[in-house]
């Protein structure tokens, strides 16, 4: 998510193939490095919708679609 | 007398060049300054427009058909809230359920769901410091994407880190109130479509698998 832009894709891949997965964890490492947090869109069992909060390459499910990146919270006045 | 005069001028003249002439120049580079023209990225409705029309398509693939409807038709998102002591800093709610409304660019409020009793208002932005338009505000989709996702994955994290006041700082209480009714009464209106629907599905019979539609083609 950018000011001015909405939606921005940073890379995409299939993390089964090594040379995706290593320039994915890349950017997902620069985004957080930019003081970025990131989510990732979940359906529950129940079709209620989450967003899980990952910190780590590793916490993201294989199976994720898409990994949001989004401005890192402050309290507002 | 007129050459004295004349005389006593222009020592008076040179005398007050010193302390003139550097501001003159200094107030000549500071008018130059002001009239030139600064490059920059000048704020653009249509730009700004497309990338709403973006986060409205991005919010509307996160969050389930139920909250993309609120969002829509009444311009904000409940989330429930999961504590079982309730929301911080809000006292202890004894177990009962509560929720925030997410308002785009506005403090996300708490309150308790049986009795619409507001709670807190917590005040969070997502600043993005590297200001790529000029502009650190994300879209009003995106705002209310990112409290969605913050609120969702993790509640306690964002309620923390948020300015906490008491209800009416930001958001005028009877408006808040306004909206819960209004989403008691989105709700109903919904819950009589889905029965009607499932009626009009139930008495179509076994044999007919779909309902039956009339397209106005001409």
């Amino acid at each position: 998510m950018k000011p001015g832009h909405g939606e921005v894709l940073l890379a995409e891949g299939d993390v089964e193939v090594a040379e995706d997965e290593l320039r994915l964890i890349e950017e997902f490492r620069s985004q957080l490095d930019a003081g970025l947090w990131a989510a990732v869109p979940q359906t529950d069992g129940g079709g209620r919708r989450e967003a899980q909060m990952v910190k780590t390459f590793e916490q993201i499910p294989r199976d994720a679609e898409r990994v949001i990146f989004f401005p890192r919270a402050a309290g507002g006045r | 007398m007129l050459l004295a005069l004349l005389v006593a001028a222009l020592v008076v003249v040179a005398l007050l060049s010193e302390e003139l002439i550097p501001r003159l120049a200094e107030q000549w580079e500071r008018h130059k300054a002001r009239r030139m023209h600064v490059p920059g990225i000048d704020y653009d409705p249509g730009r700004e427009r497309r990338a709403e029309h973006k986060a409205r398509q991005l919010l509307r693939s996160c969050v389930n058909e139920e909250e993309w409807s609120m969002y829509r038709d009444l311009g904000f998102i409940r989330v429930w809230g999961h504590e079982s002591t309730g929301p911080a800093n809000a006292g202890d709610t004894g177990g009962a359920a509560y929720a925030y409304l997410i308002y785009p660019h506005k403090a996300i409020i708490a309150y308790l769901a049986q009795t619409h009793r507001l709670l807190n208002e917590y005040c969070v932005m997502f600043p993005d410091e590297s200001r790529p338009y000029g502009s650190a505000r994300l879209p009003d989709s995106d705002d209310v994407l990112a409290k969605w996702m913050a609120l969702t994955g993790d509640e306690q994290r964002l309620i923390s880190t948020a300015n906490m006041h008491l209800p009416g700082r930001q958001l005028d209480p009877a408006r808040v109130k306004r909206d819960l009714w209004r989403l008691s009464q989105w709700e109903r209106a919904r819950m009589r479509d889905a029965a009607r629907s499932a009626a009009t599905r139930g008495g179509a019979g076994p044999s007919s698998g779909t309902t039956p539609r009339i397209d106005a083609t001409g």
